[in-house]
């Protein structure tokens, strides 16, 4: 057991944990944050995506205890009470879900590329979503809801 | 997850010092191959000891070479201004692992003590003659990677950094699997002080291997029509659910072709 501490949605937490815990399993079930997702045991698929100290991160392929001391943002830290972050709303206006597995990784992962490069092209969001795999959609409305929530996250 | 204990060690000699002290420690850096073996409990291990904060990270301009710390990221190595200086090679192969997520946690020690047979960096380390530091020693990579998931690592040694030469000239291009984007095949094309080197990773049965033959035509004439005819040997290529042994010696040459295009 280790005394963890960090910041989860810009609340500090704090829990004893076994050290084998991985991060989304101490977010799902101690947490209850449950909007972080498991698709796979491979580290491939990103249905667990989140963000560590801003950038993005498979939360199935770290141990909650590496997170000690930083910054964590999940799926359910990104609205701004009931508006939805401008990524989101783009998903919910071009369809960019079926079933919806898949995206919340979908939309840490395209917020981390368009905060680190606002000129996105098709390619590189294509590029830029290769560890995040969807078995509903054919990616491209995926795909289009990037290229809106990349604008109207530079409007916002 | 079988029960384990974790260490973020805080210097070298503290990693060192935890190693010596536990019969059945492993030492964790991107977690990006660790993990996924704990998880799945193809491993076990009683103590985790994790490099994060032991001061790996640098890259530092040598003069002739390049010193990337093993703890460096491979987003790091991809974002780097000096490294796309320096040896712009490294920059495309290490934008080209794995996907964003995988960039943003796995590390260049990570990945050449794992020698995965289909990992990029050994083809890199191979094509430019690096040189391995360890918490111990100097090793030339040459003697470094020894056969599928060896290395000439002791159970105590920690690799902190590797030294790159400045090549006149390189290209690292490979085929990736479509799922992974592992290597299925990539060749790493290198001048050298006017050698020229050719290293292959995933395809060997016993990792990443040079090419004496398509070197020494390429010696003579640096063009893809001096490796149209050089023979490669299938016995010993990897045959697995992803590509044949066939498939991949076509890969092989065309993708070596390829590196040479590029250069
Ligand atoms: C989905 C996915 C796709 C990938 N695609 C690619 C790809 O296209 N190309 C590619 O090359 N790789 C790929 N990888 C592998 C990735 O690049 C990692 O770098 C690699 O898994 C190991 O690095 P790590 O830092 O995560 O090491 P870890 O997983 O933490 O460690 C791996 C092994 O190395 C040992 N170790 C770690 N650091 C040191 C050290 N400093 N000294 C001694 N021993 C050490 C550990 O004890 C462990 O045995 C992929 C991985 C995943 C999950
Ligand atoms: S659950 Fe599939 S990558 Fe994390
Ligand atoms: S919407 Fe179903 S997996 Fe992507």
């Amino acid at each position: 057991m280790t005394q963890l501490s960090m910041t989860v949605n810009g609340q500090p937490v704090s829990h004893d944990v076994e050290d084998n815990m991985l991060l989304v399993t101490y977010l799902r079930e101690t947490l209850a944050l449950t909007g972080t997702h498991i698709g796979c045991d491979t580290s491939q698929c990103g249905a667990c995506v989140i963000h560590i100290n801003g950038a993005s991160a498979k939360s199935c392929t770290v141990l909650a205890v590496q997170a000690e001391g930083k910054d964590i943002t999940t799926i359910e830290g990104i609205a701004s009470g009931d508006k939805l972050h401008p990524m989101q709303q783009a998903f919910h206006e071009q369809h960019g879900l079926q079933c919806g597995y898949c995206t919340p990784g979908m939309v840490m992962s395209a917020i981390e590329l368009v905060e680190t490069n606002p000129t996105l092209s098709e390619q590189d969001i294509r590029e830029g979503l290769e560890g995040n795999i969807c078995r509903c959609t054919g990616y491209h409305n995926i795909v289009k809801a990037v290229q809106t929530g990349a604008q109207d996250m530079r409007k916002a | 997850m079988y029960a384990t204990q974790y260490h973020k060690a805080l210097s070298l000699n503290d990693a060192r010092s935890q190693l010596a002290a536990c019969d059945d420690a492993k030492l964790l850096a991107g977690g990006m191959t660790l993990i996924p073996t704990l998880k799945q409990r193809l491993a076990q291990t009683d103590l985790l000891i994790d490099l994060a904060d032991t001061g790996l990270g640098l890259i530092e301009d040598k003069g002739s070479h390049l010193k990337i710390g093993a703890m460096c990221r491979h987003h790091d190595v991809e974002t780097s201004e000096l490294v796309a200086k320096m040896i712009p090679v490294l920059s495309s192969l290490a934008g080209g692992i794995g996907d964003r997520q995988v960039r943003n946690c796995g590390t260049l020690g990570g990945s050449i003590a794992n020698n995965d047979p289909s990992a990029c960096y050994p083809a890199a380390l191979m094509a430019l003659g690096a040189t391995i530091h360890t918490s111990e020693r100097d090793i030339a990579a040459e003697d470094f990677f020894v056969g599928m998931f060896e290395t000439d690592l002791d159970e105590q040694e920690i690799v902190t950094a590797v030294s790159f030469p400045k090549p006149d000239k390189a290209a690292y291009v490979k085929f990736p699997n479509p799922a992974s984007r592992y290597a299925m095949v990539g060749v790493c094309v290198a001048v050298m002080d006017g050698d020229v080197r050719v290293a292959i990773t995933g395809a060997g049965q016993d990792g990443v291997f040079r090419h004496g033959d398509m070197e020494a035509a390429l010696a003579d004439q640096f063009s893809a029509a001096a490796i149209e005819t050089i023979a490669i040997d299938e016995e010993m290529l990897l045959s697995d659910i992803h590509a044949g042994a066939d498939y991949r010696a076509h890969l092989v040459r065309e993708m070596t072709r390829r590196a040479i295009n590029a250069c």
